[in-house]
């Protein structure tokens, strides 16, 4: 049964990262799904967006300059001898 | 885990500090120079903030974790440090979500049966090998989307997805709401996409 008329592919690619983070109601979530099972296109979307993240997830962090790291122990050790 | 921890550092263990330093400092910095201009002043926010956080922990109640407490006192040092160099606040101010289309509009059809569906669809990456999709030259692609992204986005998207923050713990540390941090993360994630798709687009 349709509950209202079918999603368009321009309104799926805004409502992916809604879909990836749970965030979509059952309905919304069937409605979603729904699309995917007739549109290769937007299944295509989905995947890119999930290998994306993979990519984005390749990304080192950071490590404080070692200047600052010095800088905080010696804040630490002035705290310690309060 | 937290306790432990917390028990460290009230008995002034200080490999216990250097490892929760180590662990979170570079992303306290990142959200620092959110909210002040330069990263000398974003740097003072953090040492005033570890200072913040060993002057309260003794009073430390575990109520929220440890993390969740630390950005706490962060947000609320970078912001009041902000404040006083008349910076506003760039979380609270989101533009219409219709003003950045996930994908150009011009690739969906604008009009007849299909309207609003694609009309230069995506190309599968399915042929790109896994070393290319997650190796050093993409890297670089990703790198500098993010680098290229308004802060607020560029800030969410590098907590939630190479930190690996919960989307709570940065709704928390940043004082957003649920829904923007979503908006800040979905736009910045589109981006992302696009620019991996120029860039491997090029031998599909």
């Amino acid at each position: 049964m349709k509950l209202a008329r079918d999603l368009t592919c321009i309104e799926i690619v805004e409502l992916v990262t809604e879909y990836l983070e749970g965030g979509l109601s059952a309905t919304e979530r069937e409605r979603f799904e729904e699309h995917l099972g007739f549109c290769d296109w937007c299944v295509t979307y989905l995947e890119q967006m999930r290998q994306t993240l993979a990519a984005v997830g390749t990304l080192g962090v950071d490590d404080l300059s070692p200047a600052m790291q010095d800088m905080l122990l010696d804040a630490f050790r002035g705290w310690r001898a309060r | 885990m937290d306790a432990e921890i917390v028990e460290a550092l009230r008995a002034g263990d200080e490999a216990a500090f250097a490892a929760l330093v180590a662990q979170y400092g570079a992303s306290m910095l990142r959200v620092a120079q959110m909210y002040v201009r330069t990263r000398a002043v974003a740097e003072e926010v953090v040492q005033e903030a570890w200072l913040g956080v060993l002057r309260g922990i003794d009073s430390f109640e575990g109520r929220s974790s440890l993390k969740t407490w630390i950005f706490r006192i962060l947000t609320n040092t970078a912001k009041t440090r902000g404040e006083r160099e008349g910076r506003s606040i760039p979380f609270s101010a989101l533009e219409g979500a219709g003003d950045e289309p996930a994908v150009e509009p011009e690739r969906f059809q604008a009009e007849g049966r299909w309207t609003g569906h694609w009309a230069a669809p995506p190309s599968p990456w399915r042929d790109v090998p896994e070393s290319r999709l997650l190796g050093a030259e993409t890297r670089q692609v990703v790198a500098r989307a993010i680098a290229d992204l308004p802060p607020a986005q560029a800030t969410v998207i590098t907590m939630r997805d190479v930190e690996g923050f919960s989307s709570e713990e940065v709704c928390n540390a940043l004082d957003v709401s649920e829904t923007n941090q979503r908006v800040l993360l979905h736009r910045a994630r589109s981006k992302v996409r696009r620019a991996l798709e120029d860039y491997l687009g090029d031998d599909g």
